[in-house]
């Protein structure tokens, strides 16, 4: 039992680091170009939104996170 | 060589250097303070677990996973690990965060070590082993994937595994010689670098791999293709420079100096 804790301890730490914002805001701007996908939208222009929307999710998290260090 | 090799080569150097900077500093407080047998046994132990970490998830990645499904795992990693990096960068340009430094990092490791109580199994030191194996397969990981694709989004995995193994070989080296933590490097600078060199990378590589939900299972494609990895990255370094300006206001405080009004 405590090999696995420190098995997804260990992963954890890999994976989401110091900041779990960063990766909830990558998976909810992939989930919505996600959506977008698979509700017919395609070709490049949904790419670029991709983009666009990871810059606008990491700027919020970032900017989430300054505010409540006040 | 041509061009686009030496920039290759360049972008897994940068990345790895300072991976294996952060691992020489953990290996080397352990050596000092807890002995360099049980230290340098946990580096061997991590180095055998990275080689068939990566025989492994090399194996599994190229025979099994479609290629846009390779693209959407490696791509979302990439783009959270450079995401980190950038957070942290700009958090310390803009005076939010203490600059990373070697030598202080090399202190906090061994006055932990020094601390901390004694236990021996096998003759090795369980604390040092755990620490120092901890440290390399940690940092390594994270070298395997920049190595993964980084050479793969290249196609040139030699010259990208070359740019990893010449980094690693120069901080050996350089660790071997000085015996000290390498603070002398601009590792803030080449973090900020590194972080926005692996948020456009992986942007790209996650998005098209979104393409393996679709019926025909190809990735989707960006406008202009490799180039828009060059506007991502354009676009990652205003955006930094526009949070680094504005941050500081959003907190309320004037700017501070690096070490002062920590976020974290």
């Amino acid at each position: 039992m405590r090999f696995l804790k420190g098995f997804g301890q260990f992963w954890y730490d890999f994976i989401i680091g110091d900041d779990w914002k960063i990766a909830v805001a990558v998976v909810a701007a992939l989930a919505v170009v996600l959506a977008l996908l698979l509700g017919g939208v395609t070709g490049p222009a949904l790419a670029a939104f991709g983009g666009v929307l990871l810059i606008a999710f990491f700027t919020a998290s970032v900017v989430i996170d300054v505010r409540r260090s006040r | 060589m041509s061009g686009a090799s030496w920039g290759l080569v360049a972008s897994t150097f940068t990345a790895s250097f300072v991976e294996f900077v952060e691992a020489l500093t953990i290996v080397l407080a352990m050596g000092v303070t807890r002995g360099w047998r049980s230290a340098l046994a946990g580096t061997a132990a991590a180095l055998l677990a990275l080689v068939a970490f990566t025989v492994v998830t090399g194996y599994a990645l190229s025979t099994w996973l479609p290629e846009a499904l390779l693209q959407l795992v490696v791509g979302t990693l990439l783009l959270i690990f450079g995401l980190q990096w950038l957070r942290k960068a700009v958090l310390r340009s803009s005076g939010l965060k203490a600059l990373h430094d070697e030598t202080e990092e090399y202190a906090a490791q061994t006055a932990a070590a020094r601390q901390a109580e004694s236990k021996r199994r096998f003759g090795i030191d369980t604390f040092a082993f755990v620490v120092s194996f901890k440290g390399v397969f940690l940092e390594g990981v994270e070298v395997v994937f920049i190595v993964i694709t980084f050479g793969l989004s290249a196609g040139d995995m030699q010259y990208a595994v070359l740019g990893a193994v010449a980094a690693a070989v120069i901080v050996l080296v350089a660790g071997a010689i000085l015996h000290r933590p390498l603070a002398m490097i601009p590792e803030n600078t080449l973090k900020y670098g590194v972080g926005l060199l692996l948020a456009s990378f992986g942007a790209y590589w996650a998005v098209e791999g979104l393409g393996v939900f679709t019926a025909s299972g190809e990735s989707l494609s960006w406008p202009g293709s490799d180039w828009a990895i060059l506007g991502l990255l354009a676009a990652w370094i205003v955006i930094s420079r526009v949070l680094v300006v504005t941050l500081p206001r959003i907190k309320g405080a004037p700017v501070a100096t690096p070490q002062e009004g920590m976020v974290r």
